[in-house]
């Protein structure tokens, strides 16, 4: 198998880690299986492209589709941890600033939930999150 | 067309010939990354090259000929000529260039709504963004061919 994905709960998001290669051949499942996750209503994904070897435009297209249908859903999608190599591509096809992308898993799990979710608090905060901890 | 004149040796070619199916364009760019490799590209180059031989090969299986039910599947060949100062790659498909491929000097898009977004139409912008040099060969009854040309820069041209 070229890419392999796994699925997990991450609070009330969906944590979503990707290894291998992203192409004209695994892009399409791939694309499937993050519209089966993203078409939930409010859906909330956060992509860790860690993993990820070797990206094209087909890869690009899938999670192009796949943002616009989850923010369709009024969900949001976070993209975080793209190598140099998968930057370059989307930064080429002018996207790079057009996607949130994260440095890190925190980063855009932070976007994603509620304060407390992320990193446990010093001091107790409203659930609500409004608040600033120190 | 030899390096030296005065050395009548044929340039090296490596052909690779495969299926016009999604699956195998993993195998050449395996092989393309052996050649660069061979050739003292650098890493990024590397990358760069796996990039535009697979944006080549998807545009030949996405836009050239489909097989009708019963026959082969059609070929993609792809050819690397490793020369001292780069590398060519051809890549060739039994499309009769009715297909529309701009060699348009690449102007990335600056979307600015969801709906902008692109989801394919890449391809090319970025086989243009990477490699040095892009021509397209192809005729009413001829194949159509993609050339391509990725200059080693000066101080990585010395192993052979």
């Amino acid at each position: 198998m070229d890419l392999k994905w796994r699925i997990k709960p991450w609070g009330e998001a969906t944590l979503v880690e990707l290894e291998g290669e992203v192409d004209l051949h695994s892009a399409p499942p791939l694309k499937a299986a993050l519209l089966e996750v993203g078409s939930a209503q409010s859906a909330r994904i956060a992509l860790d492209l860690n993993g990820v070897s070797f990206l094209d435009s087909t890869g690009i297209g899938a999670l192009v589709g796949v943002y616009k249908k989850t923010r369709e859903g009024k969900g949001q999608i976070v993209f975080f941890g793209a190598r140099p190599r998968v930057k370059r591509v989307f930064q080429i096809a002018g996207l790079w600033n057009a996607l949130p992308f994260y440095e890190s898993r925190d980063a855009a799990l932070a976007v994603l939930l509620p304060a407390p979710l992320v990193t446990l608090p010093e001091t107790p905060v409203p659930a609500e999150g409004e608040a600033h901890a120190g | 067309m030899p390096d030296k004149p005065d050395k009548p040796v044929r340039p090296p070619r490596i052909e690779l010939s495969i299926p016009a199916q999604s699956e195998w364009v993993r195998v050449a760019r395996l092989t393309v990354a052996g050649v660069a490799a061979r050739q003292g590209f650098s890493i990024q180059a590397v990358e760069d090259l796996k990039v535009a031989v697979s944006e080549a090969i998807n545009n030949a299986i996405q836009h050239g000929p489909s097989s009708a039910e019963g026959e082969d599947v059609p070929m993609v060949s792809i050819a690397f000529e490793p020369r001292p100062q780069g590398l060519w790659i051809v890549v060739t498909d039994g499309g009769r260039l009715e297909r529309e491929l701009s060699l348009d000097k690449p102007v990335p898009p600056t979307p600015e709504h969801d709906a902008d977004l692109p989801e394919g139409g890449m391809g090319l912008l970025l086989i243009r963004s990477l490699m040095d040099r892009v021509e397209l060969e192809g005729g009413s009854d001829a194949d159509t061919s993609l050339k391509m040309w990725k200059a080693l820069p000066r101080k990585e041209s010395v192993r052979s």
